[in-house]
């Protein structure tokens, strides 16, 4: 591809080096940990499920127990896998057993390996082979009956209550949304179990469980099949549950998922260590599932400056290609993030989003980006607020993003109303209709401001992944390189879930995901 | 529906300015006119559009005008609309509670703060309880500020602390006691069900539990926050919409000043 922007290929090639040697480094160290919710999701994916009387979901139950007799480092797998052999009983029901405090399972011979391997292995199937045909019927669908161009047109429904969400997502869908997202409640992010069953109560955001995953599904499909277009769902694996719910997600058929290595430690204050090792298992799921993760790099912009910290969205973008290239995602599910945040009152900004978004679309050629809208300039003014959002759709078609995260007019006054949301998409449709091949026609002057702005970002955030890579990632985030957060490497919530892993730890969905395809 | 349009007619009522009597602004004086636009969830047909107008009636509008409709899902129509308000209100009796501080610039507030009290004032502020929005206190407090408008850390007389969102309120008043702070700054962004009420009624209970809460100002702020729900909250102040740094600081300023000389 012949670059728009006079990009020096280069360079880009320097920066991907660059930013695989940070995350190797990484990965050097994810490799020997595993955590509380890594295996409360290996619980999840063996079929447990469900809340005890006090409502603790029951995969929480094993784990703690577990940790609480100082046995955790062998694995859950270790555990379930012996005493399946040994009492013939399922995952589901040994769980319950501990529940009722009427059985140690720490207490039970230890089998020959290969019949706990044989105990297990039934039901490890069981999830791949669930996950897989949930894929197969989303490739099926698409195949079929069709999906909507990009950018998909993404928005957000956030009633806290998951049977109104329903209404407002089925509205969306026939209003042109192609990506329903489900705002969770706030504070769930720092929860470190995912509650249990429908739920209708939640504070600017709907709880994800498992059981509104799988209405909102159903309620997706439905309104997929009356309009001739797959309607993707979309939730938050981020937080300290973050691979258990990909493993939710995958089990109940989800499409796009956030998915950051590092969002949660910068605006969650999550501990960074838990997180690098929490996403590793997330991200391995999410690949084999076929699910679209996508990066919170919009994010720094929200407390640094849209045009002076440009660079450090490039570069966590390249780190975040990285690290999930390790864990097995291939480039057509990642939706990579960078957003239009400039201040409205600068001169030229919207030659320099063009330039940023073009950047970024050369320098990842087949990913889905996400390109997410307006938010910290949002000031009320509906009026202003609806025209910047035009602008970032103008922008969006132009440079072919993935993903159209759509801005809404009333962005900081309240969680959508049913009509913002069709003005939105209205607005969208319009501009990407009006302007379809507007990229194809224009190229930019050479030594003009938008080429020059692209190669300033690219260089200086060459200079950024080189300071990185010298100082390795975790002590660049304890020095605040991104958003201006510092977090300390030892600080954060959830460090005390992370443990190394004993010899005879065993997780072999790492191995059985990776890298499959259908 | 458009004869209004082109009526040449003079409305009946006076053109005159009444802040006694004050009604909203279309292009001639007491006109009335108020746009507005809300959904029903009804089907879109005749009887919706005429459902529409009755309610502006209700609401208090002459003349109702739907002037766009469309339905937005089925059993759900979206509508554009016009009216004249009938109702008026009287300017010159209405009182608000409002931060009686005269603004100053930043070097005026550090020359005030360098005058008056002769050390940098200690703040710490963060978006508290489960709030995980900073933008409302990055505005207040990071360097650059917002919208042209410096932030705290760039006061010379501020020693500023950002600690960020998803502060408990227990782990804020431990930091403020470690720091010993001058001022408290509590953001509050999401307010859906009163969630913030309650996270902010607990700061203040747990600060005079702590035997805290006269010996530090304690400030709140919000798109949703007003300086009259602040003090009956029992907060010092409170500030909301269109507040920046400048208010904040001018504010902290003299309100430290009355505390310390009197």
């Amino acid at each position: 591809m012949k670059s728009k922007l006079g990009l020096d290929f280069t360079k880009v090639a320097e920066a991907k080096k660059i930013a695989r040697s940070i995350a190797a480094n990484v990965q050097d160290f994810i490799k020997d940990y595993s955590t509380v919710a890594s295996e409360r999701t290996l619980c999840r994916l063996l079929g447990i499920d469900g809340v005890n009387i006090d409502d603790v979901p029951y995969p929480n139950v094993v784990v703690d127990y577990l940790r609480e007799k100082n046995v955790l480092e062998q694995g859950v797998l270790f555990w379930l896998g012996h005493g399946m052999a040994s009492t013939g009983l399922s995952p589901q029901q040994l769980a319950e057993k501990i529940a009722n405090e009427s059985f140690d399972i720490t207490t039970i011979e230890i089998q020959r390996s290969e019949n706990f391997l044989a105990a297990l292995q039934p039901h490890i199937d069981k999830a791949v082979q669930r996950i897989r045909a949930n894929r197969k019927k989303r490739e099926d669908f698409i195949a079929n009956i069709g999906e909507g161009n990009k950018p998909y047109i993404y928005v957000i429904v956030a009633t806290g209550n998951i049977y109104e969400d329903v209404v407002q997502a089925q509205a969306a869908a026939k209003q042109g949304a192609d990506i329903i997202a489900v705002i969770r409640s706030t504070g769930q992010s720092l929860l470190d179990y995912v509650p249990y069953g429908a739920t209708t109560e939640g504070f600017g955001g709907t709880f994800a469980t498992q059981e509104n995953f799988r209405i909102m599904r159903k309620a997706l499909d439905e309104v997929g099949e009356q309009e001739g277009r797959y309607i993707r769902l979309c939730n938050y694996c981020s937080g300290l549950c973050m691979p258990e719910i990909a493993a939710m997600g995958a089990l109940e058929g989800l499409d796009v998922m956030l998915n950051d290595a590092l969002y949660g430690i910068l605006f969650r204050d999550i501990n960074m260590q838990r997180t690098m090792i929490d996403q590793y298992f997330s991200r391995i799921i999410n690949g084999f599932a076929g699910v679209i993760i996508n990066t919170g790099e919009d994010n720094y912009l929200t407390t640094a400056d849209a045009f002076e910290e440009a660079h450090t969205v490039l570069a966590s973008d390249l780190i975040n290609e990285q690290l999930a290239l390790i864990a097995g995602i291939p480039e057509e599910q990642m939706g990579l993030g960078h957003a239009f945040e400039m201040d409205p009152q600068l001169e030229n900004g919207f030659l320099y989003e063009l330039a940023q978004a073009q950047m970024t679309r050369e320098i990842f050629p087949k990913a889905p980006l996400k390109y997410m809208p307006p938010t910290k300039f949002m000031t009320g003014n509906i009026f202003r607020g609806q025209l910047q959002d035009a602008l970032f759709n103008q922008v969006a078609i132009w440079t072919g993003q993935g993903i159209q995260l759509l801005g809404m007019m009333t962005e900081a006054i309240h969680t959508p109303f049913m009509s913002d949301r069709f003005l939105a998409i209205e607005n969208a449709k319009y501009i990407f209709s009006n302007m379809k091949s507007i990229g194809d026609e224009m190229e930019f002057k050479e030594n003009g401001l938008i080429r020059n702005r692209a190669k300033q970002v690219l260089d200086e955030t060459l200079e950024l992944l080189k300071k990185i890579d010298y100082e390795g990632l975790f002590t660049a985030l304890e020095k605040g390189i991104f958003a201006n957060v510092k977090r300390p490497k030892n600080g954060g919530k959830g460090l005390d879930g992370v443990f190394k892993k004993s010899k005879t730890y065993h997780n072999p969905f790492i191995h059985l995901m990776k890298g499959d395809t259908l | 529906m458009s004869s209004g349009l082109y009526s040449m007619n003079n409305k009946s009522g006076s053109q005159q300015l009444n802040l006694k009597k004050l009604k909203p602004y279309g292009d001639t004086m007491n006109d009335g006119r108020v746009q507005l636009s809300f959904t029903l969830p009804v089907p879109c047909n005749d009887e919706a559009i005429e459902a529409a107008k009755q309610l502006m009636r209700k609401m208090g509008f002459e003349n109702p005008q739907v002037v766009f409709y469309k339905e937005l899902t089925q059993g759900f129509t979206f509508f554009n609309c016009y009216g004249e308000s009938t109702h008026t209100v009287d300017y010159t009796a209405i009182h608000v509670p409002k931060v009686q501080t005269e603004l100053m610039t930043m070097e005026e507030t550090d020359a005030f703060i360098r005058t008056h009290i002769g050390r940098p004032l200690v703040v710490i502020g963060a978006s508290t309880g489960t709030d995980a929005h900073t933008v409302g206190i990055d505005a207040i407090m990071n360097m650059k500020g917002y919208a042209g408008h410096y932030g705290l850390e760039r006061y010379e007389m501020f020693e500023a602390y950002n600690l960020g969102s998803q502060v408990s309120n227990e782990d804020f008043i431990a930091k403020a006691i470690e720091l010993n702070a001058d001022a408290l700054l509590v953001s509050q962004t999401v307010t859906q069900k009163d969630v913030h009420i309650k996270n902010m009624v607990q700061l203040v209970e747990l600060l005079e539990a702590e035997n805290l809460r006269h010996k530090v100002v304690l400030v709140c702020g919000g798109p949703r926050i007003t300086h009259e729900l602040a003090k009956e909250l029992g907060y010092d102040a409170g500030f909301g919409m269109n507040s920046y740094a400048d208010n904040v600081a001018s504010y902290l300023a003299k309100e430290m000043d009355r505390r310390v000389n009197g």
